[in-house]
């Protein structure tokens, strides 16, 4: 079988488990952006200016969830963030190699 | 199966060797500036430079030694020449005859018996003109592909990297195995968050064991340094291409190796056995990684980035593969795959694997990389002891 990105999307959505899609093309505030999951094209207004390559969210996070993509946690929110976000280093952080947070046991928590 | 053979060197233990270096090894940073100057004399010799060799200890003495050993032993050097000072720790005879057991031609001597750094420039640059000319002589015969060694590597990683070019080089990694050769993939600190997917993939619990401890010794290395590992790795330059935390980079980087099983783990510049696809313990620091690569024997390293990167390495050829359509444009001296078509959805992950595999069969074959026609043969040593 050949693996081919399907043209007609603004953002690459990895897995149907994920909460994020990634820029395909520079985004700005405000516009209606494409991706693709199982069921079809979706449409997803951006609430923040997205770069190339970096992250919004299709998916609402509540603070301290988990955060998905390529079907597996990336991280997790730091804060609440809603449909259409910017999703980086603003508001999620890692799990692992966490020497700030003493042992890994209190990292995990 | 292809042909089954291609034109390379036949060494005498067997191996076979892509290039046909002259190398010569400082075994002490004090005799860099003599190597560097023998190699400015007699072109077509490589010099590797580099801080250690002495008030070392313990592991961390015996790394520097396995790393320029295994660098002396890598199938595409020919012959050898060893300079040490004379009072350092790494020791040039035992260097030697670990080298020697190759069956390739190694000299050796030291600059405080020889008499100072003219006099050594002198005596070496003498026999480097020798070996030379004896290497010049050695032709190409059939080689079987099977043989061929390829490390996969990342750096300068963008969100691009995960998403286009490190599943087209897993694509071209399965490739090579398929025909016999083997691939190793390192990068101990970018599987973190992304282990229990390889974890999966390795042929018994043992090999599956070993990986989980290598990434835990990493990790609570990290603990001790009480840090934050985002802002090192990430690094400020993966964050700016989109990737938030190492768990993403992780899960991105390890598509790079294609979906074979893993045979087992290796120590950083341990021997690459034959066939199939080996983990070897490593940093994710770009230049310490291949040249631990080089250092276990892999003929070819192929460098997937989405940020660009120059690196090259001493005695091996880098191939550079970006999946970032801007990335190639803007650092077109230094890139040698683009597989951006990819992420347009003109392209399938199919073609750029095949894109990258043609790439590796030329390259082997004697096509020069960017980085080898630009001169970049970087080289460095992972420490992990205190300098006394």
């Amino acid at each position: 079988m050949e693996h081919r990105i399907e043209s007609g999307a603004d953002a690459l959505y990895m897995d149907e488990r994920d909460h994020v899609a990634t820029a395909l093309r520079d985004m700005k505030a405000g516009e209606t952006v494409q991706y693709r999951n199982a069921e079809g094209l979706r449409a997803v207004t951006v609430v923040d200016d997205i770069p190339f390559g970096h992250k919004v969210a299709v998916v609402a996070v509540e603070e301290g969830a988990d955060v998905r993509k390529y079907g597996e946690v990336i991280g997790r929110a730091v804060v609440s963030i809603t449909v259409g976000q910017h999703v980086h280093v603003h508001n999620i952080e890692g799990i692992r190699g966490r020497g700030d947070l003493g042992s890994k046991e209190a990292a995990a928590q | 199966m292809m042909n089954g053979t291609f034109m390379g060197y036949q060494r005498a233990n067997g191996d076979i060797g892509i290039r046909n270096h002259l190398l010569i090894i400082p075994t002490v940073i004090c005799s860099n500036q003599v190597c560097n100057r023998i190699m400015q004399m007699v072109p077509g010799g490589v010099a590797i430079p580099h801080q250690h060799g002495c008030s070392q200890i313990g592991a961390d003495k015996d790394r520097t030694f396995d790393v320029l050993a295994g660098t002396g032993k890598n199938p595409n050097v020919g012959a050898v020449i060893i300079i040490s000072l004379g009072c350092e720790v790494v020791d040039p005879a035992a260097l030697a005859e670990e080298i020697r057991k190759t069956g390739k031609p190694v000299e050796f001597f030291d600059i405080q018996s020889v008499g100072g750094s003219v006099k050594a420039i002198s005596h070496g640059a003498e026999l480097a003109k020798r070996m030379m000319a004896d290497l010049e002589k050695q032709e190409k015969v059939p080689v079987p592909w099977n043989k061929l060694k390829v490390g996969v590597k990342c750096g300068g990683s963008d969100a691009t990297s995960g998403l286009s070019s490190n599943p087209a080089l897993g694509a071209a990694a399965d490739s090579l195995i398929a025909e016999g050769g083997s691939i190793v993939i390192g990068e101990t600190t970018e599987i973190i968050g992304a282990e229990h997917l390889l974890a999966e993939r390795c042929v018994t619990p043992e090999v599956s064991n070993q990986l989980y401890h290598i990434v835990n010794r990493f990790e609570d290395e990290v603990q001790r340094m009480g840090a934050d590992m985002r802002g090192g790795n990430p690094s400020p330059g993966n964050i700016a291409g989109g990737l938030s935390t190492i768990e993403e980079k992780s899960l991105g980087c390890i598509s790079k190796c294609g979906k074979a099983p893993i045979q087992g783990v290796i120590e950083y510049a341990e021997n690459i056995p034959d066939h199939g696809l080996y983990f070897m313990d490593s940093p994710g620091n770009d230049i310490e990684c291949v040249s631990g690569m080089a250092a276990g024997g892999a003929h070819i390293v192929c460098f997937t980035t989405g940020r660009g990167t120059p690196t090259g390495a001493a005695v091996i050829p880098v191939i550079k593969i970006t999946g970032n359509k801007m990335t190639f444009r803007n650092m077109e001296d230094n890139m040698d795959v683009d597989v951006s078509d990819m992420l347009d959805g003109t392209g399938s992950l199919e073609q750029a694997g095949d894109r990258i595999w043609q790439e590796i069969k030329e390259v082997a074959e004697g096509k020069w990389t960017k980085a080898e026609v630009l001169g970049h043969q970087e080289f460095s040593i992972n420490r992990i002891g205190p300098s006394l």
